[in-house]
């Protein structure tokens, strides 16, 4: 531990980013296509409920409890990147958005491996989940007819959410450049396995995604976070 | 949609020096997906090191109606059990 930890703010966008992810995946429940699959989005799920729940506890004297930070905020307090709280849409979607995602968050917990107690274990668990969406991204682009049309539509509808994964975060200090250069290099490659077409529109820039760090989201999220956090607010301080 | 997936045998080996376990089946669209599968569904827990999938259809099993002929002999041949021979009383380390 020789970097100096970041400032316990600036980890937030990180964690609502996975606690978003993780409530997203965890609609699959009851719904997947296959019992083996299912299985396979909740333990993803898990993973990441995990990590929001290690950088929450990380920030207890700023914003409260983990309780409080998940179901108590308001929708504009959320500093998650718009592409993690797009709706599951179909399978297609959501193992792209899964693949856009995973080849992010990888390298970025990587460089903050040495300032973070979290992120070591966190890097495994990520590189999984990348593995995961690069199989399944390859299989069904080089599918069939449909699951290829499929996988197309959702790389087409989600890629203008990505250019803002790489807006620097203050108070974190990464290789934002690099990760981006990375991040196009590796999704390129999968894309040509997979026989899909790079989607030709701006990452970045007007007319695309690109303000859920600074707290405004989509319309999909304020449903979603009714739904997350009805129990909690309709039963304050509910247990199992 | 599983129903056009073939079945795979997991097999998990628990700890180095150990052999693999048959631990239970899924199914799966190919080998590589089956690990990961299997990965997901047994090893959770921290139940292994290594895993193996085998292609269910692959394995030959013996017929429960030659259970007979196949396994009824060795009972009757007490010589082939190491417990038939009396130990000497001067052999050591056994």
């Amino acid at each position: 531990m020789t970097a100096t930890a970041p400032p316990a703010l600036a980890t937030l966008p990180l964690a609502d980013d996975a606690l978003v992810l993780s409530h997203r995946l965890g609609e699959w429940a009851g719904h997947a296509p296959v019992l083996e699959e299912e299985m396979a989005l909740a333990n993803i799920a898990l993973d990441l409920l995990g990590q929001a729940r290690a950088l929450y506890a990380g920030l207890r004297d700023e914003l409260g409890t983990e309780d409080e930070i998940a179901y108590l905020r308001e929708e504009r307090t959320f500093l998650n990147c718009q592409l993690v709280e797009q709706p599951n849409g179909d399978f297609a979607h959501t193992i792209v958005r899964q693949l856009f995602f995973s080849t992010y968050q990888q390298p970025l917990y990587a460089q903050l491996a040495p300032k973070l107690p979290l992120a070591e274990k966190a890097v495994s668990e990520t590189a999984y989940h990348r593995d995961h969406a690069e199989q399944w991204t390859v299989r069904l682009g080089d599918g069939t007819e449909e699951s290829h049309a499929r996988m197309q539509r959702a790389a087409n509808a989600l890629w203008r959410f990505t250019g803002e994964l790489f807006q620097p975060v203050e108070g974190l200090d990464l290789r934002w450049q690099e990760l981006e250069g990375e991040w196009a290099a590796s999704i390129t490659e999968v894309f040509g396995r997979a026989g899909l077409d790079l989607p030709e529109g701006q990452r970045s820039g007007a007319w695309t995604a690109g303000a859920g760090r600074q707290g405004l989201h989509t319309e999909p999220f304020g449903p979603m976070i009714a739904e997350m956090q009805h129990l909690h607010r309709s039963h304050p301080g509910a247990t199992w | 949609m599983s129903a056009d997936w073939p079945l795979w045998e997991v097999f998990v080996r628990s700890r180095r020096g150990l052999s693999h376990t048959h631990a239970g089946s899924l199914h799966a669209p190919d080998a590589q997906m089956a690990l990961r599968n299997a990965r997901d569904l047994y090893t959770r827990r921290s139940e292994g090191v290594s895993l193996w999938v085998v292609p269910s259809r692959e394995i030959t099993a013996s017929s429960p109606d030659e259970k007979d002929p196949f396994f009824e002999p060795a009972a009757d041949k007490a010589y082939r059990h190491p417990t038939f021979y009396e130990v000497p009383d001067g052999v050591k380390n056994l």
